[in-house]
């Protein structure tokens, strides 16, 4: 489509300049011979005539012209430029030229700001169509009056839609900003103008409100404003959101490890946060390790086995400390919290205090925008990671007999046992479990957190928020936990800054557990009351 | 009568703890002020501050071995009381420095003038007197207590949860604290004071003077407490701790027993608080942070808990490790410290004073050193 239209318009402009090609030799030879006049007002026709011209040179010595690489010879009243190596060509047919005695054409500012309109305005007529969109949005941002012809004369040629838009949009800031424009071109701009509806566009139609007296065009624009205005703060709560689900599937992935080993075996694991920084460190370790060829899949490489050393350092846990304080989970906590610390210290001994540099692979960093939308790559596939962790625990939860097992401890362990279910090995599977989808998170936070000995703490205390919220009878509710912390997190910051947003979410953390004290899906029977 | 009452309940190790600190509470300002600094047996300045500060640890430790030990409420945001009652008189000392501050403003303290505040907010209203400032002391964290346990014990939030739910509260007022705009000097915290009723601070007498009365509080404390686990009222919160369930159905009103309890806890650990500031000079919100919480749980948990002399003990010895580790082998020191929650739990559940006790008597440990195992099957 592209390459048809654009082959089509070559074919026109072949055309077009084989019929005038004779007159316009003659008109280029007297612009031309303006600059051998070196006298500044006949230099700025000059510039301007060229940039109408369309001749192939003009862009080179415009561009010669202002980086003082223009010549004349005052005999012959010939023009000739250097490039940026030094070497002379001909400014008539850009062939390579060579000639004595030459002097240098002068240049002002006034001058410069002359070719630089000049050039922007030629760049409108470029071949490539994003080239166009850009020198469209040059004008719209410098709302030079003079490039409006220009603007005009591309718009009517322009086949493509989006360098369409970009150019009615162009001349819609000109026309809008400049006094003498018809009222209903004016109109007519504000109504383009509001369609784009970016900053940009809110300052300009703010500008003219201000400027113009009571009439039709100042109701326009005020009302074009409001609309404006609605529409950035409705894009704006649609980042947050966004913003917030990104929030929300980190919270997940650090707190669902530790909504399991809390439901199976009761006990709320403080070193849950270090394994987490394992999986990180595990993320450093890879990468330093790994020849530069396979950096891109350092990642993949790292999750298994991240999710391999958390699950080993919690079985580790479990065999040599938790299992001993069974049915002591206050004990437990306490036990835990000493692991945490050893383990913090044991990292900042090896790696030591300060943070490690972690590369993202290249399909992880950059963004999109999709409309007032910023969405970083990396986020996407944290949410993406999360998603599928998610999947993966109720898979095996549901389907798998190791997860049927599981599931009959969690309800009832003593029933359980009875049944002949090795409630002691399940305990440790579902702590190896747990900590190694702490692992994998601990990869995710590696991509947009500091890797440092106390990567852990900082999401320790918003995962337990999110499993007393989200109780442990059901892996749903540690979802609907995460969601709500995260999403509500961030929708709250704007109003009440990020503090005070946490403080009240704890407040109504301490609240709601009034109403529910076992969070929202609690387990039911007598488990509870065990 | 009173004293007839707080002393009628003491037993050996009680009236042993009793005369150590009477008696530390008058050597050691003797030690620090009468005897010649070259003498063998002068106490340096820096260790009458040093034993003052572990005093007013002990406090918290006692206070948070009365709830735990003795009612099974694990606070794992008793820091924060502590630190409330350090920041009421902190407040009071801040509002004694005047216009000897650096900009010298008579009315505002030196980081109010410095955020360009133009008048004292309320919150600081009246501390400039001591008997207000006092009383907010005991009121700000007993306040607190009271309407977090109001909220928590009535809907039965306990366990494990509970401990989370503590550890939340202190989170979250450390980053209230944290913020310049909440009017409490924001991540620098209240310092820089200068003297209290009129007396400079910085003192040797001073010094001397607060670690006596830090053993007095500390005494105090401790008969209080002993008063109140002894009586009859003190046999229904160790029940409420074995089997919490049991006493509600035997018609007691379990979330009275733990409020009340609670309430009283939180007011002496402000005690200790506001005894500690004077003492190190600066309060500030890391104080808040959930780590010095749980912290102070393994005081209690080393000395021995549902003892209050082993609280304060436990309190004494770790932060005496910690001062020697800290000096002699920094980097060993969160290893030591991680090592003593692991092997304490699995060792020494009954805490040092447990081992002494059992080893004394050969036989079967006091009731009030044996919590009953909780029945297994999750979070009790």
């Amino acid at each position: 489509m592209l390459i048809r239209t654009l082959s089509a318009f070559l074919v026109l402009l072949c055309l077009g300049l084989a019929t005038s090609a004779s007159a316009r030799a003659d008109a280029l030879d007297d612009t031309l011979a303006r600059f051998a006049a070196d006298k500044f007002p006949e230099s700025e026709k000059a510039v301007g005539e060229l940039a109408a011209s369309g001749a192939p040179t003009a862009q080179n010595i415009l561009e010669a012209l202002s980086d003082n690489r223009l010549y004349f010879d005052p005999g012959a009243r010939k023009i000739y430029f250097k490039d940026a190596s030094g070497g002379l060509f001909d400014a008539r047919t850009g062939e390579k030229a060579s000639a004595q005695n030459l002097k240098k054409v002068r240049v002002n500012n006034g001058l410069r700001s002359a070719i630089g309109a000049a050039l922007g305005s030629m760049t409108l007529a470029a071949a490539d169509p994003e080239k166009r969109i850009a020198a469209a949005e040059a004008v719209f941002k410098s709302r030079d009056a003079k490039a409006l012809a220009n603007v005009n004369a591309a718009l009517s040629k322009e086949t493509d839609l989006r360098a369409a838009l970009a150019l009615r949009q162009a001349r819609a800031a000109i026309l809008l900003s400049s006094a003498d424009a018809a009222e209903s071109d004016r109109l007519a701009a504000i109504g383009v103008l509001k369609e784009r509806g970016d900053q940009d566009a809110q300052s300009m139609i703010d500008e003219a409100a201000q400027k113009e007296q009571a009439g039709p065009v100042k109701s326009a624009a005020q009302a074009a404003l409001s609309a404006i205005q609605f529409k950035l703060a409705l894009w704006s709560v649609a980042q947050n959101l966004w913003y917030g689900l990104s929030l929300s599937s980190v919270l997940l992935l650090a707190a669902i490890g530790l909504a399991i080993t809390f439901g199976v075996m009761g006990v709320i694991n403080m070193a849950h946060g270090e394994m987490v920084m394992l999986g990180a460190y595990t993320v450093f370790v890879v990468q330093s390790a790994l020849p530069p060829s396979l950096s891109e899949w350092s990642l993949a490489i790292s999750l298994p086995l991240a999710f391999i050393v958390a699950g080993i350092v919690g079985v580790v846990i479990e065999r040599f400390v938790i299992q001993f304080l069974y049915g002591r989970p206050l004990e437990t906590l306490l036990a835990t919290w000493g692991v945490s610390l050893i383990l913090q210290q044991a990292v900042r001994t090896i790696f030591g205090a300060n943070n490690r540099q972690v590369y993202a692979p290249r399909f992880m960093s950059g963004g999109v925008e999709v409309g007032g939308l910023s969405i970083t790559t990396g986020r996407l596939w944290i949410i993406v990671l999360a998603i599928i962790v998610f999947i993966a625990l109720q898979l095996v939860l549901r389907l798998t007999s190791f997860g049927l097992r599981m599931r009959a401890v969690t309800q009832n362990r003593r029933m359980a046992s009875a049944m002949g279910i090795s409630t002691g090995f399940i305990d440790m599977l579902a702590f190896a479990l747990g900590s190694g989808i702490a692992g994998v998170a601990g990869v995710a936070l590696s991509q947009i957190d500091n890797v440092s000995p106390n990567l852990g703490q900082g999401y320790i205390i918003d995962s337990f928020m999110v499993v007393v919220l989200g109780g442990v009878g059901n892996l749903w509710g540690t979802l609907l936990g995460a969601l709500t912390l995260g999403v509500a997190n961030k929708l709250l910051e704007p109003f009440a800054g990020a503090v005070l947003g946490k403080i009240a979410l704890l407040i109504f953390i301490i609240l709601f557990i009034q109403k529910r004290p076992r969070g929202l899906f609690a387990l039911k029977g007598r488990a509870v009351e065990a | 009568m009173i004293t007839a009452r707080l002393f009628g309940k003491l037993d050996g190790l009680g009236y042993a703890f009793v005369v150590l600190l009477v008696a530390a509470a008058i050597a050691v300002p003797v030690l620090a002020l009468l005897v010649p600094r070259d003498s063998p047996f002068a106490m340096p300045p820096y260790i009458v501050a040093l034993l003052g500060k572990y005093l007013c640890y002990a406090m918290l430790a006692l206070a948070l071995d009365l709830v735990w030990g003795y009612c099974g409420i694990l606070s794992l945001g008793h820091g924060a009381f502590f630190a409330l009652g350090g920041y009421a008189m902190g407040m009071y000392l801040m509002r004694q420095i005047g216009a000897r501050g650096v900009y010298a403003n008579p009315l505002l303290p030196d980081f109010m003038v410095f955020l360009n505040w133009r008048a004292l907010p309320v919150a600081w209203w009246g501390f400039n007197f001591f008997p207000y400032a006092m009383a907010m002391v005991m009121l700000v964290p007993g306040v607190l207590a009271f309407a977090f346990g109001w909220f928590a014990f009535r809907s039965r939030v306990n366990g494990v949860y509970l401990s989370i739910i503590t550890q939340a509260m202190t989170y979250a007022l450390k980053l209230a604290f944290f913020r310049n705009d909440f009017g409490f000097g924001g991540n620098n915290g209240l310092t820089d004071f200068k003297d209290i009723l009129g007396i400079p601070l910085h003192t040797d007498a001073t010094r001397a003077g607060f670690f006596s009365l830090s053993a007095l509080f500390l005494v105090i404390a401790y008969l209080v407490a002993k008063a109140i686990v002894s009586s009859k009222y003190g046999k229904a919160l160790i029940a409420v701790r074995d089997a919490e369930s049991r006493i509600r159905f035997l018609g007691y009103r379990v979330e009275n027993y733990k409020l009340f309890v609670f309430v009283v806890s939180a007011v002496m650990a402000g005690i200790a608080g506001a005894l500690y500031v004077p003492q190190v000079g600066i309060i500030n919100p890391s104080e808040f942070d959930p780590a010095n919480s749980i912290e102070a749980v393994i005081w209690v948990a080393v000395g021995g808990r549902g003892a209050l002399v082993g609280a304060a003990l436990g309190a004494v010895i770790v932060n005496f490790a910690k001062t020697y580790f800290t000096g002699a082998l920094p980097e060993y020191w969160l290893f030591a410290l991680g090592a003593l929650f692991i092997l304490t739990t699995l060792f020494l559940p009954k805490g040092i004073l447990g081992l002494v006790v059992a080893r004394r008597e050969k036989k079967a440990p006091p009731a009030a050193l044996s919590p009953v195992a909780p029945q297994p099957g999750g979070a009790q």
